[in-house]
């Protein structure tokens, strides 16, 4: 569940940022075997949303071929002081949430 | 009727034929060049793919194919009317094609996204990136590995 968020703090407006997000998951692909023969099912986060203040700014499929631990850097532009919420989805009801905030001046 | 010794043979012998069908239909367990270009048309359509705009950084020589650092750049001034909608990328030979899409949109500012992903033998990587005028451009890299993902036993 845990997630590490890096988005700068502060921000002149029209500012590119850039936002880097790290979970913590498995990513178990789906495609291993244990050593007595057995697969291993999939477990993976398959979407990653950003919203800056309630719109989408930035969305993410993934497929088992995204390392363990989801890392996702990114850019947008700083346009208002406010909040960005970060959304992980994945396989077996997987979700987690985060949110960092900025002050734009 | 009783069954006959040939009858009984005939009919034994075609069940064993059916039954081994099901082992030579197993999936592949690595992705094919087809299965690559079937998953890039489920993208592009029928649109044409060309090569340029996009950027694809990624090292040439990867040790560990567990974890392997890619970031995807599009040359665009990312304004309202011209912008990129979305980078998506593939690959060859892992056991599926899709590695990640990624949408953007004019308030990104900068086309550019960056993960790390995992890949399970030496193998072409192709990033394509959709335009807000709905062409279609990509890049191809090609990646050595000398330690594959994805298939490996769990211990």
């Amino acid at each position: 569940m845990a997630a590490l968020i890096n988005v700068p703090a502060k921000a002149k407006r029209g500012d590119i940022i850039e936002i880097r997000t790290l979970t913590s998951h498995i990513m178990e692909t789906g495609f291993r075997h244990t050593a007595d023969g057995a697969l291993v099912p999939r477990d993976i986060i398959t979407s990653f949303t950003c919203r800056y203040n309630g719109t989408e700014v930035f969305r993410a499929d993934l497929f088992p071929a995204i390392a363990a631990n989801p890392y996702l850097s990114f850019f947008t532009v700083a346009k208002e002081s406010g909040k960005f919420e970060f959304e992980w989805i994945g396989d077996n009801g997987y979700s987690s949430s985060a949110s960092a905030s900025i002050t734009v001046e | 009727m009783p069954t006959t010794r040939r009858q009984f043979l005939s009919i034994a012998g075609g069940v064993a034929a059916a039954g081994s069908i099901p082992i030579v239909t197993l999936r592949p367990l690595e992705a094919t060049p087809a299965m690559l270009t079937t998953a890039i048309r489920n993208v592009v359509g029928e649109a044409p793919v060309r090569t340029g705009k996009v950027k694809l950084d990624i090292p040439p020589l990867v040790e560990n194919g567990n974890t392997v650092p890619m970031t995807v750049s599009v040359a665009s001034p990312m304004t309202a009317d011209d912008y990129v909608k979305s980078i998506h990328v593939f690959n060859e030979k892992n056991p599926q094609p899709n590695v990640g899409n990624f949408h953007l949109g004019p308030s990104s500012g900068r086309a550019q996204i960056s993960t790390r992903i995992r890949l399970a033998d030496t193998q072409k990587v192709v990033a394509i990136a959709r335009l807000s005028d709905d062409t279609f451009w990509q890049v191809t890299a090609e990646i050595v590995v000398t330690l594959a993902a994805c298939t490996e036993e769990m211990n």
